[in-house]
């Protein structure tokens, strides 16, 4: 009897889940009588609980260029064209890049080399209105997308006017703190289902960046409020030096999606044609209302983290070159040249073509950074509210002279160093 | 002109935004069937449905990151934050974009929202629900911090906070919500930000508080007055950034003696930044140092002890007749 009662008002004080108010009301009754509590047990067997799920892997055009002809993209010569050159060009920019950083035209910068297959691949799915939420890695696509060149080469040389969105460019800036934006990306599409616009949004983060907490809270808002976001992984395998094996238990990032209920697929993210594929079912369903998916693709990062970073202290050289086999932009050279939309001497007018471009957009950028306006650094004041407060203006004024000071005694000593004519 | 309590005011703002502007959106933990834990969003969620007042999940981060991306977007979302003790988990969100947005990309992506939170100590809550560290916000360039202190100012800078082109964190003294009642007029109107009141004038010593702590401060006045024949000057803050540092700046020329309350901890705390400008602008008009009368820099206690530590008249009172007897 006092065990009974004791056993029932434990009950009642604990916050039990699902049907303990009928086992409490059971074991309240029986405290009232004499029975044991043998009268109410029974066989509760334990049961699979069915999850009506798959994960699958896609490739559609492997390492060697061969083809899966059933799983073929339909894609027009021009269409595969555009793909191919938009991947040589933030591959050469890319290389550029690294040049310049080497001889300090640009700051540190996180190269993009082997992910162009992922950004490219999934931007060529996306319409105008659709919007583009990158990470960092995502050079070929936000080219594609409209971003110029010298835009991004002022961004990784110390300019906030890196980050400004071009006019008539539906995406946001790089983000840096990894894994915030992805819930920018679950705003947005929760936005366009409140405005009922039938657009997606495709957001990319990357393999260490599946360890914070904004990227569970975005897939699980995506999730809860049927948001039109296809969230894109890079899974290169490391984060700076910590392999996925530190990050994670689980065998893939893809197999998440069962846990927030919307579908998701690894596929060959060195294969422009999966990623492409994956991306364009996702953005499909998504713009029939169906919500969110999450697509990994696997890739490797053959060059350092940033530039700032030595790979040979956490990884093996033949690893490295056994991915490097893999790159995306070979493969797909080959499968246009056996399609025979693209033979060599194409491909090295559109090398040429490029080479031209970067330089352009080199020497735009590198005369932006020094025109009077952007290096104006009283520009820091100027944009970080609508009116610049009082308090604000006070310390602009404060710079603004130190500023005019320093200009004057540069000016004076470099009238004191030009010898007069006098002396000549 | 109706008499309302200051949650009720709020709930008013919140209703009167909603019906005005179709962008506006409140999303939060709890705000929608069941109107908030401290019924803020009453009657929303009925009058405007599923899709402009949203419960979301249980995640700071999340409720602030995806507000930004609906702002961006083009909507005003309203966040309530359920206690600014767990604002934060969803601070980064703050610091990083929303603050950062309009800076880094020239203007071209902007973040109008609005941050609500119940904060700071007297209700004799559990613990991490009665936290004041609205000196974090003041200290990130980029957003703009408003605290009410009463139903008509709480209601009117609501509005201005929701209409504010830019991220606003508005910090609601959950102490005050139900305290006393005033006069709120029938029709709507705003208060701008950045600005704040004479909540009492006075000739002799200058006394500078906002949200909760603005009572004790007002009673010390009162009895100045009464029993010492002191005129004080009460100032109500209302934004605490950006800072209206030249109604203090005047007051204390006027008087020379300065006195600052609040409940957050002392060290970096507002009082600290309001002496610097005071220094800055008119230390010679000084006659005692300025005196500072505020939460200790220890968490603030369980709430067997928080009337020990929160600033009340008493504090305030001998605070003032030290300044005025140096």
């Amino acid at each position: 009897m006092v065990f009974a009662r004791l056993y029932a008002g434990k009950l009642r004080t604990r916050n039990t889940p699902s049907n303990s108010a009928a086992t409490d009301a059971k074991v309240r009754k029986n405290s009232g009588h004499t029975s044991v509590l043998s009268a109410v047990t029974k066989a509760m067997p334990r049961k699979p609980i069915d999850l009506p799920f798959k994960l699958e892997y896609v490739s559609i055009l492997d390492e060697n260029a061969v083809i899966d002809k059933s799983m073929e993209p339909k894609l027009s010569s021009d269409q595969l064209k555009t793909m191919f050159r938009y991947m040589l060009l933030a591959r050469r920019a890319d290389e550029r890049m690294l040049n310049m950083q080497r001889q300090g035209r640009i700051g540190t910068f996180p190269q993009a080399s082997g992910h162009e297959a992922i950004s490219l691949g999934s931007a060529f799915c996306l319409t105008k209105e659709d919007w583009l939420v990158p990470a960092y890695r995502e050079l070929a696509g936000m080219l594609y997308r409209g971003w110029p060149l010298e835009t991004i080469l002022l961004y990784w040389n110390g300019f906030e006017e890196g980050s400004k969105v071009p006019e008539g460019v539906n995406d946001m800036p790089m983000c840096v703190p990894v894994a915030s934006q992805l819930l920018h990306a679950a705003g947005i599409g929760m936005a366009m289902n409140i405005k009922k616009d039938n657009h997606v949004v495709v957001t990319y983060f990357g393999d260490g960046s599946s360890s914070e907490g904004d990227c569970h809270e975005a897939l699980n808002f995506a999730s809860v409020f049927n948001a039109p976001v296809v969230f894109i992984c890079l899974n290169n395998q490391y984060a700076i030096s910590v392999p996925i094996s530190r990050q994670m238990k689980n065998k893939t990032i893809a197999q998440r999606a069962i846990a927030y209920g919307m579908p998701g697929v690894r596929v060959d993210g060195n294969d422009i044609l999966a990623v492409y594929t994956a991306t364009q079912e996702a953005v499909e369903r998504a713009k029939r209302g169906e919500g969110p998916t999450l697509i990994e693709c696997l890739t490797y990062r053959f060059t350092p983290h940033t530039t700032a970073d030595d790979p040979k202290r956490y990884r093996s050289d033949d690893e490295a070159k056994k991915w490097h086999q893999r790159e995306p932009l070979l493969r797909f050279a080959k499968y246009l040249e056996a399609k025979g939309i693209m033979n060599e001497t194409q491909r090295a007018k559109i090398e040429e073509e490029i080479d031209v471009e970067i330089k352009a957009a080199v020497q735009r950028a590198e005369a932006a950074a020094k025109s009077e306006e952007l290096s104006d650094p009283l520009i820091m004041f100027d944009y970080l509210y609508a009116d610049t407060p009082p308090f604000l203006m006070e310390q602009r004024n404060e710079l603004e002279k130190h500023v005019k000071k320093n200009k004057k005694l540069k000016q004076e000593a470099s009238q004191k160093k030009s010898p007069s004519p006098a002396q000549i | 002109m109706t008499e309302m309590n200051m949650a009720k005011a709020i709930n008013l703002a919140l209703h009167e935004a909603m019906a005005k502007d179709e962008r506006v959106i409140v999303m939060g933990e709890d705000v929608g069937q069941d109107e908030g834990v401290f019924r803020i969003t009453e009657g929303l969620h009925a009058k405007f449905g599923d899709t402009r007042v949203i419960d979301t999940p249980l995640a700071e981060s999340g409720i602030i990151g995806t507000a930004i991306g609906m702002a961006i977007y083009g909507l005003r979302p309203v966040c309530e934050i359920q206690f600014a003790g767990f604002d934060y988990y969803n601070y980064h969100q703050l610091e990083s974009h929303a603050a950062r947005f309009r800076n880094r990309t020239r203007g071209r992506r902007t973040v109008p929202m609005v941050m609500r939170a119940p904060y700071g100590g007297g209700i004799r809550a559990i613990e991490h629900h009665s936290e004041s560290r609205e000196a974090i916000y003041a200290h990130t360039p980029g957003l703009k911090v408003v605290i009410p202190s009463g139903p008509r100012n709480a209601r009117a800078l609501l509005h201005s906070a929701i209409q504010d082109p830019d991220p606003v964190i508005y910090y609601e003294p959950k102490a005050v919500y139900r305290l006393f009642k005033e006069e709120v007029p029938d029709k709507m109107e705003t208060l701008p930000i950045g600005q704040s009141q004479v909540a009492r004038k006075g000739k002799d010593i200058t006394l500078v508080s906002y949200g909760a702590s603005l009572r004790p401060t007002l009673e010390a006045a009162e009895i100045l007055e009464e029993e010492d024949g002191v005129q004080a000057e009460v100032i109500d803050l209302l934004t605490i950034s950006p800072l209206d540092a030249s109604t203090i700046v005047d007051s204390v020329r006027k008087t020379g003696r300065c006195v600052i309350v609040h409940e957050g901890p002392r060290t970096c705390g507002l009082a600290a930044e309001i002496i610097a400008r005071i220094n800055e602008k008119v230390l010679l008009y000084l006659e005692a140092p300025v005196v500072r009368v505020t939460g200790f820099d220890v968490p603030i206690p369980y709430f067997s002890k928080e009337r020990a530590y929160l600033p009340d008249a008493d504090r305030v009172l001998t605070a003032c007749r030290d300044t005025l007897s140096f």
